[in-house]
């Protein structure tokens, strides 16, 4: 349900797009069976304009942090506009309701915003098909918009858009129902390989990120934090700091109220003239602290009541069948326990934002992923009205869910009111690495029983993890449906009896969401275990994981009881054991499973996954040396997430994701001891570098016509079990904690 | 108050002579083109040329680059790294991408046509966190070949 307006003569749009500029704004209002599961807000999200020099603005809501989302977006309405895409210019859109939902993670860009570029796209070409007729005098039924203008056929006479703009302007929007959108054959650009809007910026240095954004008589801040979550500054020597060159002063950042959501964390800041004097002011703080409760938390220790949880019944949250009753009649019962840690999201450039305070009015410029929500931040940081803050989004250098969280927009907009000038807060790669908002530490519990011929009929499985609602809500002990819907609940095994249980687990950092979430922990132990029992059934994995997922069906979560909010209407993105069965058999054709010859001390492994409403299968070749090193020369995934806008960019995405998995599988791993978190750097937080990632990731997308999915955070879960079964074939040793690399394979 | 030569131009800083080479150019020059990404020399976002020779402007004071040609990633020029980098559609956030360059066109001087190892050993100091190395790797050797 959308409603498109003409909005040429309000005021606000003349600065962007000229006097006489042909405007259309979008309302996108979500059908009814979304708003259950969305916090909707029904507002503009989308905006295209035609100057009278022909350029067509389009207005990308979304922030661009390496997905292509600010290019691909965009495009969707290009092509069905009939524009000529080196014509047309983005401009980023600011932080407003008016755009709807902006915040830029779920992957789900795409799917949320097809239809309503294409609604916009469509009503701006049929416009200006009809301002040419009038012109001409003609009916706009021989008019046709092609490549930038539109064609009276009969006469082959042409009006280019910019020619069209103002005439355009005048007519009213057309109804929805009236719209002739493209066919699939008709596209220009959907479906091709385009490159992002910006890398030719990027590639000469010229692309601004957070962390360039400046402004006349800025000054630049960095905080010292409780190292510990919650801890308050007893006193504050700042002496030694203020003798630092550059450095002018030092401000206290009041501390947060629980729960700290995105409040900005409290600490002290040193204000210089420059980043590095502001760093050297920092080392020079002697500070005191009461460090709180959270000095408890050792992560080892942690990890100890986790798994103990996880040995005992925790709440069901999905139970089908008996699967006690199966139990005691299976011919054999498997029994894994499975862990994973806290992980960091290290994103390439650390958190940064830029303030303005002046006049009861804050700008910012930062690098966030969900600028309402650094509006929504500073607002209540400064208490002012969240209409007085505006929030320009830069590139983001990386995000992977951590520029979600605007907390730095807090610190700097607090700053900046407290030194009356604009003020850069800039994080150190410590400062990101120890304060993050941190992938949740899960233990997982799974038992299986099979029957005389391998085949499971029971399954149970637990999962244990400090839940990111912790992050937004006092008291939390259990994870929340969207989590737990994450790979947990909406697994769709084929077998007769299961049971899924949630334990009780509470948190002491800051949790938050890292690319692909939940899916990670629980993906990891559900395809690994599902590698064990091929195994204990002698069974081929893949053979055995086609048989768990059963016969092509749609698997009805909610007749089962399970409360799970999918990604997307049920409707549309109904959980479709046939197309995840597809992507197993399609990556096991290109992997050359079970035909292709390896060399010694080389395996392979597979796993498969429903994440972001796409469907993902993912073969992954392993190299284990005789002295136990790991290698990866291959990996072969295969990607059903429906309509694709540009295969370039989802192909790069899922080479993307198998680097990430790597990190994650390999080395990955955040610590604490007495709540102070153990890693700092690159040098004990290492992610894949280029000798250490998949040499080759072979990316094939299944050809389909079904609604956009995910591609952004899909690729991510099956990677590390596919990795780790791929050990398991070349050495026989299980990996069932992550990272591997602190383990020794032989 | 020290010299040094960026971009080809002469410049004077009477700043903190221990201030790194990156905070420099970024804070005092404005040439923000490279980036921060570590502040210990582990990442390669910093990465500018000395002489010609990639090093990690983070942790490189000021002091010891008087008198030295600094190239950033606003003075190397059309490169054929740029075109391989278009050709390959390498970038996905871009932030690492100029590091990766500086390191790349460093040694393609040297070596101007790497092996995989080669690449493998000159580039595994400079981290994509987006994980873009399979077509770094790609646009580095179609560079190569178009150099020769």
């Amino acid at each position: 349900m959308k409603t498109i307006s003409n909005c040429s003569r309000r005021g606000f749009l003349r600065q962007s797009f000229g006097a006489g500029a042909f405007v259309l704004g979008a309302r996108f209002l979500p059908a009814p069976a979304h708003a259950a599961l969305e916090s909707a807000v029904f507002a503009p999200n989308v905006f295209v304009g035609v100057k009278s020099d022909g350029t067509v603005l389009i207005v990308a809501s979304r922030s661009e942090m390496g997905t292509s989302s600010r290019t691909m977006v965009p495009l969707i309405l290009a092509d069905e506009m009939e524009a000529d895409w080196k014509r047309v210019r983005i401009e980023q859109a600011i932080g407003d309701s008016k755009y709807g939902e902006q915040d830029t993670d779920g992957s789900h860009s795409i799917r949320s915003f097809f239809g309503v570029m294409q609604e916009c796209g469509a009503s701006a070409r049929t416009m200006l098909e009809q301002a040419a007729a009038k012109e001409w005098n003609v009916a706009a039924s021989e008019c046709k918009a092609s490549a930038h203008q539109v064609v009276h056929h009969p006469s082959g006479r042409r009006l280019g858009y910019g020619e069209l703009a103002a005439s355009a302007a005048r007519l009213p929007v057309p109804d929805k129902s009236k719209l002739v959108f493209k066919k699939k054959s008709e596209y220009r650009y959907i479906g091709k390989d385009l490159p992002i809007y910006d890398l030719a910026d990027i590639t000469h240095g010229k692309a601004i990120f957070g962390m360039d954004a400046k402004m006349d008589g800025m000054v630049y801040a960095s905080v010292e934090h409780s190292p510990v979550l919650g801890g308050k500054i007893q006193s504050v020597d700042d002496k030694e700091a203020l003798k630092v060159r550059g450095v002018s002063q030092t401000v206290v950042i009041p501390d947060f109220k629980p729960p700290h959501a995105f409040q900005a964390l409290g600490g002290v800041a040193v204000i210089a003239d420059n980043t590095w004097s502001a760093f050297q002011g920092r080392k020079k703080l002697k500070i005191a602290w009461d460090e709180g409760e959270n000095a408890s938390f050792t992560s080892s220790e942690f990890r100890k009541k986790l798994q103990a949880t996880a040995r005992q019944p925790g709440k069901v949250v999905r139970n089908v069948g008996d699967v006690d009753k199966a139990f005691a009649s299976a011919a054999k019962v498997l029994e894994a326990e499975y862990y994973t840690p806290l992980l960091a999201h290290a994103a390439m450039e650390p958190v940064v934002a830029l303030a303005d305070f002046r006049d009861g009015h804050c700008t910012l410029w930062a690098p966030v992923q969900n600028p309402q929500a650094a509006q929504d931040t500073v607002a209540a940081a400064l208490g002012i009205d969240k209409k007085n803050v505006v929030c320009n989004v830069t590139l983001l250098g990386g995000g992977f869910g951590r520029k979600s969280k605007p907390d730095f927009c807090a610190e700097a907009a607090i700053l900046s009111k407290q030194l009356n000038k604009p003020v850069k807060v800039v994080w150190s790669r410590e400062d990101d690495m120890r304060f993050d908002y941190y992938h949740t530490v899960d233990a997982m519990y799974m038992k299986a029983g099979l029957d005389g011929a391998g085949k499971p009929v029971a399954w149970l499985q637990r999962t244990v993890f400090p839940s990111i609602d912790s992050t937004f809500s006092l008291g939390v002990t259990h994870g929340g449906a969207g989590e737990l819907g994450m790979g947990f609940t909406d697994w769709p095994f084929a077998i007769d009896n299961i049971r899924a249980e949630n334990g009780e687990a509470v948190n002491h950092v800051r949790i938050g969401w890292l690319r692909s979430v939940a899916n990670i922990y629980h993906e990891f132990a559900i395809g690994s275990f599902a590698d064990e029992c091929a195994h204990a059934a002698g069974r081929d994995p893949k053979d055995y994981l086609l048989d768990l997922i059963g016969p092509p069906r749609i698997v009805d979560l909610k007749a089962q009881g399970v409360d799970y909010p999918n990604m997307g209407p049920i409707e549309t993105y109904p959980v479709d054991a046939g197309r995840l069965r597809k992507v197993v058999e399609m990556v096991a054709e290109k992997s050359g499973w079970g035909k292709r010859a390896l060399p010694k001390g080389h395996a392979l492994g597979i796993a498969a996954h429903r994440s972001f409403l796409s469907y993902i299968a993912t073969v992954v070749e392993v190299s284990v040396s005789a002295d136990g090193k790991i290698s990866i020369p291959r990996v072969d995934t295969v990607v059903d997430a429906g309509m694709i806008v540009n295969p370039d960019r989802v192909r790069s995405q899922f080479e993307g994701a198998a680097v990430f998995g790597t990190s994650i599988a390999l080395m990955g791993e955040i610590t604490a001891t007495a709540g102070k978190i153990d890693q700092s750097n690159f040098h004990n937080y290492p992610v894949a570098r280029i000798n250490q990632a998949p040499v080759e990731t072979r990316v094939y997308i299944v050809d389909s016509s079904e609604p956009p999915a995910g591609v952004g955070e899909p690729g991510v879960p099956p990677f590390a079990p596919a990795l780790c079964n791929a050990i398991f074939a070349a050495t026989g040793m299980r990996i069932r904690e992550l990272p591997i690399g602190k383990q020794k394979l032989v | 108050m020290i010299t040094l030569k960026v971009n080809g131009k002469s410049r004077q800083f009477d700043g903190d002579p221990d201030m790194p080479l990156l905070w420099y150019l970024r804070d005092v020059a404005g040439l923000t083109g490279s980036k921060f990404g570590c502040g210990m020399g582990l990442c390669g976002a910093c990465t500018v040329h000395q002489d010609g020779v990639a090093i990690r402007s983070c942790v490189t004071p000021v002091r010891a680059v008087a008198g030295k040609e600094i190239t950033t990633i606003e003075g190397l020029g059309e490169h054929p790294l740029q075109h391989a980098w278009a050709e390959f559609n390498v970038a996905q956030c871009g932030y690492c991408q100029v590091g990766q360059i500086m390191q790349a066109a460093s040694l393609l001087k040297k070596t101007p046509k790497p092996t995989d190892h080669d690449i493998d050993a000159a580039m595994m100091g400079n981290i994509c966190r987006c994980g873009t190395y399979q077509r770094i790797r790609a646009a580095i050797k179609s560079a190569a070949k178009e150099q020769a």
